[in-house]
C-alpha cells in the first residue's frame, strides 16, 4: 500500500507532460494539421520559463521573490516560446503550405536544439559544478500544494499533492472535449479537419481555424514542458532530460481516439508504465532488468498503435484530411 | 439589356485561370424565380465555373452579378448564403463522420442548438417532400439521401435562388423521378433553380428554360417546349452530331470467347451478390448488361478480371483456337495477359485507376510499366498513346504534362476509357463508360466501343442509359438481385420489358 501511495502521485507527475502534449496535439490534429512538432515545441516551452525565471531569480539576488511575479514570468515566456513555434509552423504549412511532416520534424529536431542551446548557455552563465540550472525557488511557487493537502492522509496523496499546473492540464483537457463535443465552434474544427472544402464551402474561415487551434494546441503542449522542469523535476534543467515524453504523447493522441477527456486517463496510465520499472523489485544482482523494463511505455505504445489501427469504426478514425494542406482553387 | 423581373442576371462574365485558359468568356444569363432553367453544354465549357462564380467559389475576372436586379459581389460562399444563392455541388461537400444535422448547421452563427435544427429540417422536409433522418451518420447513407441533405442543407440557409450540379449523374432512375418531383415543389413555391445536365431527355422532362454554352461562351437560350434533341445538340456542339448508334457487323464470324456457369458471389458482408448466373459471350458482340445499381453487376465484372472471390461456379476463357481456360483462381494479372480489360467507371474517377498527380502519358503507364528493357521503362510509347486519346477524345487539356487531377470531371473519363480501350483488348469490360460525359464525347466512346467490336473484340457493357443501351448491344442480359432474369436480344427488346425485368424477378426464370 505504500507502494501503491507513493506510485500514483509519481505517475501523474510524470502523466501531465504527456497530458498537455496529447490535448495540444487533439486540437491540432482536429484541424487536419498533424504537428510532429509537438517535441520541440514542448522543449522550447519549457526553456522559454526556464529563460524567463533564471533572469527574474537573478534579478532580485537573493532577496524575496514576489509570488505573483514568480509564476506568471515563466508561464508567459513559456506561452510566448510555444505561440511562437505555433505560429511558425502554421506559416509554413497552411499560408505556404509546405509538408507537414517535414515541418514538423525540422521543429522537433530545431526546439530539442534550441532547448539544449539555452540550456548549456545558461548553465554556463551560473558557474557551478554541475551541468544543470537549478531554480528551487521558483519551483517552490509552482509546485505549492493546497495547506491542508498534507492532512488528508492517502486521499490528500493521491488527489491534492500537485501544483496548480497539474490541475490546468485536467480542466484544459475537460475544456477541449467539450468544446470538440457541445459547441459550434468545435464542430466547425471538426468540418475544417475532416474536409475544408466542405467547411470552406459552408462558410467557415479555414485558414483561421487551422491557425487558432495549431497555435492553441502548441501553447497547451508548451505549458507541459514549463510543467516538467517547474513541477515535476523541481525546477532543475538539465539537456535532454525531458527525453522523449513528447513524441509518447503523440502517440497517445491516437490512443485516446483523438479525445481529449479519454486522455487524462491514458497519460496518467503511461506516466505509470514509464516510470514502472522503478517499482518492479530485480534485487541487486539483476539490474540490467530494469533496463529491459524501461522499455515497458514503449512497448506499450507499438502494442496500442497496432490495435488502434485495426479499429474500423469511422469515428474513430483519423480526421480524414490530417496531414493533408488546403488551397481552394486546387481540384 | 432586358432584364425583366430576373432573380439573377449575370452579365459579360469572364473568368481565366492559370496559364491564359478561358473557362468562360462574355457569359449572360438570367435565372427567373418560379422557373427551371437547364444549363447545358459540353464537358468543360464552363458550366460549372460559371455556376462556381454565383455561389463565390470563385471571382470573376470582370463583369457583372445582379440579384433581383442590385448589383452585388460575391467573394465567398457566406456572401452566396447571404444573398440566397445555394448550390449543389457535383462532389457532394459533406462531412462523412458527422450526421445529417450537423452537416446540415455547418458554418452556421449563434448557439449550436440541433433540437431546434431537426424541427426546421423536418418542416421543411415536409413542405418539400423530401425524406432525411436528421441523425444518421452521411458515411451510412446512399449517394441520393446524401444529395437530399445538401438540397436540405441549402434550403435549412433560406436560399431562392438553388443551383444542381449534375444532380442525376449518380441516380437510379426512381430516385431521379423523386428528385424531379421535389424539384416541382421548389419551383411552384417561388424558387429559381439551375439544373447543370448532359441527359437531354431530363432537360426536356424538367426545365422551362435551356440556357447553352460552349467552350466558354454563351450561345443562346431556348424555351424548352419549343425545341428537340437535335436543335440543342447542335447549339450545344456547334456542327451536326449524328445521334444515333450504329450497331455494325464484324469482320469475322463470332466465336465463343467467355462463358461462365453457376457463378455464385457472397460479399465480405456476408451477402449473396451473385447467384447461379451463367451466360456465354462471343467474340464481335457487345454484351449488355442492364440492372438497378448494386445488382451484381460490379461484382460479375470483378469476377472476371480475377479481383472478386468467388464461392463456385466457372468463368472459361476460350481462345482462338478452341482451348479452354479457368479463370478462377487466376492471378488478375496472367489474366489481363490473356486480353481480358476491365474499363470500370467508378463514382470516384480518380479513386480507382487513375494516379491524380501524375500527368496523362504516365497514367498510360500504370498499364505498360512493365513492357519496357530491363531496369528502364519505355516512355515513348505510353508519351504516344497520351497524345493520341487527347486527340482522338479531344481532351480538354492544357498539356499532356497537365497532372490528371487539373483536368475537368468528363476529361478525366476520357483518359480513363481511351486508355482501356487501347490496349487493344480480346475482351473489353466497361461499365458507365460515360457516366457525366457530355454527347459528343459519349457518341465518340460510342463509336470507339464499335470499332472494338468490329475488330473482333468481346465487349460487356454495363450502363444506365437503357436506351443506349439497347441500341448499342446485341444481347442484353438483365440481372435482378443477382440473378440472371433472362437474355434479350438487344435487336427486339424494349426499353419496358427490361425495365421490367430489372425490378421483378420474371416467373419461368424464377423457377
Amino acid at each position: 500500500m505504500l507502494g501503491f501511495l507513493s506510485f500514483i502521485p509519481r505517475a501523474v507527475g510524470q502523466g501531465i507532460p504527456l497530458l498537455y502534449g496529447c490535448t495540444g496535439e487533439i486540437i491540432t490534429e482536429k484541424s487536419g494539421n498533424l504537428n510532429l512538432g509537438i517535441p520541440g515545441v514542448m522543449y522550447v516551452g519549457a526553456i522559454s520559463g526556464v529563460i524567463g525565471s533564471f533572469f527574474y531569480e537573478n534579478s532580485v539576488k537573493g532577496g524575496a521573490m514576489n509570488g505573483f511575479l514568480a509564476i506568471m514570468i515563466p508561464m508567459l515566456c513559456s506561452l510566448l516560446g510555444s505561440f511562437l513555434m505555433g505560429m511558425l509552423y502554421c506559416f509554413l504549412t497552411v499560408t505556404l503550405r509546405a509538408n507537414q511532416n517535414v515541418t514538423g520534424l525540422a521543429m522537433t529536431t530545431f526546439g530539442v536544439g534550441f532547448g539544449n542551446f539555452f540550456g548549456g548557455s545558461l548553465i554556463k552563465l551560473s558557474n557551478l559544478d554541475v551541468p544543470t540550472i537549478a531554480l528551487s525557488k521558483t519551483s517552490a511557487y509552482f509546485s505549492a500544494t493546497l495547506p491542508f493537502a498534507g492532512k488528508m492522509g492517502w486521499f490528500g496523496q493521491i488527489f491534492l499533492s500537485y501544483g496548480f499546473l497539474a490541475y490546468l492540464g485536467v480542466i484544459s483537457a475537460l475544456v477541449v472535449a467539450f468544446i470538440l463535443k457541445k459547441t459550434r465552434v468545435g464542430l466547425h474544427l471538426r468540418a475544417v479537419g475532416e474536409s475544408p472544402t466542405t467547411a470552406d464551402a459552408a462558410g467557415i474561415n479555414v485558414t483561421k481555424y487551422k491557425y487558432v487551434s495549431t497555435v492553441a494546441g502548441c501553447m497547451i503542449a508548451g505549458l507541459g514542458g514549463l510543467y516538467y522542469v517547474m513541477d515535476y523535476a523541481s525546477g532543475i534543467w538539465s539537456n535532454d532530460a525531458f527525453g522523449d515524453r513528447g513524441w509518447l504523447a503523440i502517440a497517445l493522441v491516437i490512443f485516446t481516439i483523438w479525445k481529449a477527456d479519454i486522455g487524462i486517463f491514458a497519460s496518467v496510465l503511461f506516466g505509470g508504465l514509464y516510470i514502472l520499472y522503478l517499482y518492479i523489485p530485480t534485487g541487486m544482482e539483476h539490474m540490467e532488468l530494469k533496463e529491459l523494463y524501461k522499455m515497458i511505455p514503449y512497448v506499450v505504445t507499438l502494442v496500442v498503435l497496432i490495435i488502434t489501427s485495426m479499429r474500423n469504426r469511422r469515428e474513430d478514425q483519423p480526421p480524414a484530411s490530417l496531414g493533408l494542406n488546403y488551397f481552394r482553387e486546387d481540384r | 439589356m432586358e432584364n425583366g423581373n430576373a432573380a439573377v442576371s449575370m452579365r459579360n462574365i469572364t473568368k481565366t485561370f492559370g496559364q491564359g485558359v478561358i473557362a468562360n468568356k462574355d457569359v449572360n444569363l438570367d435565372i427567373r424565380k418560379g422557373e427551371i432553367l437547364s444549363l447545358l453544354g459540353e464537358n468543360g465549357s464552363g458550366k460549372t465555373t460559371l455556376m462556381n462564380m454565383l455561389s463565390g467559389i470563385y471571382y470573376p475576372d470582370s463583369g457583372e452579378i445582379f440579384i433581383d436586379s442590385k448589383p452585388v459581389s460575391i467573394r465567398s460562399p457566406k456572401d452566396a448564403y447571404d444573398l440566397g444563392i445555394g448550390m449543389v455541388h457535383q462532389h457532394f461537400k459533406l462531412v462523412d463522420v458527422l450526421s445529417a444535422v450537423q452537416n446540415i448547421v455547418l458554418g452556421l452563427p449563434g448557439k449550436l442548438d440541433l433540437k431546434g435544427a431537426r424541427e426546421k429540417i423536418k418542416e421543411i422536409c415536409d413542405k418539400y417532400g423530401f425524406d432525411v433522418d436528421p441523425d444518421k451518420k452521411i458515411y451510412n447513407m446512399s449517394v441520393s439521401e446524401k444529395q437530399t441533405v445538401e438540397i436540405v442543407k441549402v434550403l435549412y440557409r433560406g436560399a431562392d435562388i438553388l443551383i444542381l450540379d449534375e444532380p442525376t449523374a449518380v441516380l437510379t432512375p426512381q430516385e431521379t423521378q423523386k428528385l424531379f418531383d421535389v424539384m416541382r415543389n421548389m419551383k411552384k413555391d417561388g424558387k429559381a433553380l439551375v439544373i447543370i445536365t448532359h441527359k437531354l431527355n431530363e432537360v426536356q422532362e424538367i426545365s422551362d428554360k435551356v440556357a447553352v454554352l460552349r467552350q466558354g461562351e454563351y450561345i443562346g437560350t431556348l424555351i424548352t417546349k419549343d425545341t428537340n434533341p437535335q436543335e440543342m445538340t447542335d447549339m450545344m456542339v456547334g456542327h451536326k452530331v449524328e445521334l444515333n448508334i450504329e450497331r455494325p457487323t464484324p469482320l469475322e464470324a463470332p466465336k465463343r470467347r467467355i462463358k461462365v456457369e453457376g457463378l455464385n458471389v457472397i460479399n465480405e458482408e456476408g451477402i449473396q451478390k451473385l447467384k447461379d448466373v451463367s451466360f456465354e459471350i462471343y467474340s464481335g458482340e457487345i454484351f449488355g448488361i442492364a440492372g438497378i445499381s448494386g445488382c451484381g453487376q460490379k461484382e460479375l465484372l470483378e469476377a472476371i478480371a480475377g479481383l472478386q472471390k468467388v464461392e463456385s461456379g466457372s468463368i472459361k476463357y476460350i481462345d482462338d483456337d478452341g482451348t479452354e481456360k479457368e479463370l478462377i483462381g487466376m492471378d488478375p494479372l496472367k489474366i489481363k495477359e490473356l486480353g481480358v480489360a476491365l474499363s470500370f467507371v467508378p463514382e470516384d474517377r480518380l479513386g480507382m485507376g487513375l494516379v491524380g498527380n501524375m500527368d496523362i502519358s504516365d497514367n498510360m503507364m500504370l498499364r505498360s510499366f512493365r513492357d519496357g528493357h530491363g531496369v528502364f521503362t519505355d516512355r515513348k510509347t505510353p508519351h504516344k498513346k497520351a497524345e493520341g486519346i487527347v486527340n482522338v477524345l479531344h481532351v480538354d487539356t492544357p498539356g499532356i504534362e497537365t497532372p490528371v487531377r487539373r483536368l475537368s470531371g468528363g476529361n478525366v473519363q476520357k483518359v480513363l476509357v481511351g486508355r482501356e480501350i487501347s490496349q487493344k483488348p480480346k475482351v473489353l469490360m466497361t461499365a458507365y463508360v460515360v457516366r457525366g460525359l457530355d454527347i459528343n464525347s459519349s457518341y465518340t466512346i460510342y463509336e470507339l466501343i464499335n470499332m472494338e467490336k468490329v475488330n473482333g473484340t468481346a465487349v460487356i457493357f454495363v450502363g444506365e442509359d437503357l436506351d443506349v443501351l439497347l441500341q448499342i448491344s446485341d444481347k442484353v442480359m438483365v440481372l435482378c438481385d443477382g440473378q440472371v432474369n433472362g437474355i434479350l436480344d438487344g435487336r427486339k427488346a424494349t426499353k419496358s420489358e427490361v425495365g421490367l425485368r430489372m425490378t421483378s424477378l420474371t416467373k419461368e426464370d424464377a423457377d
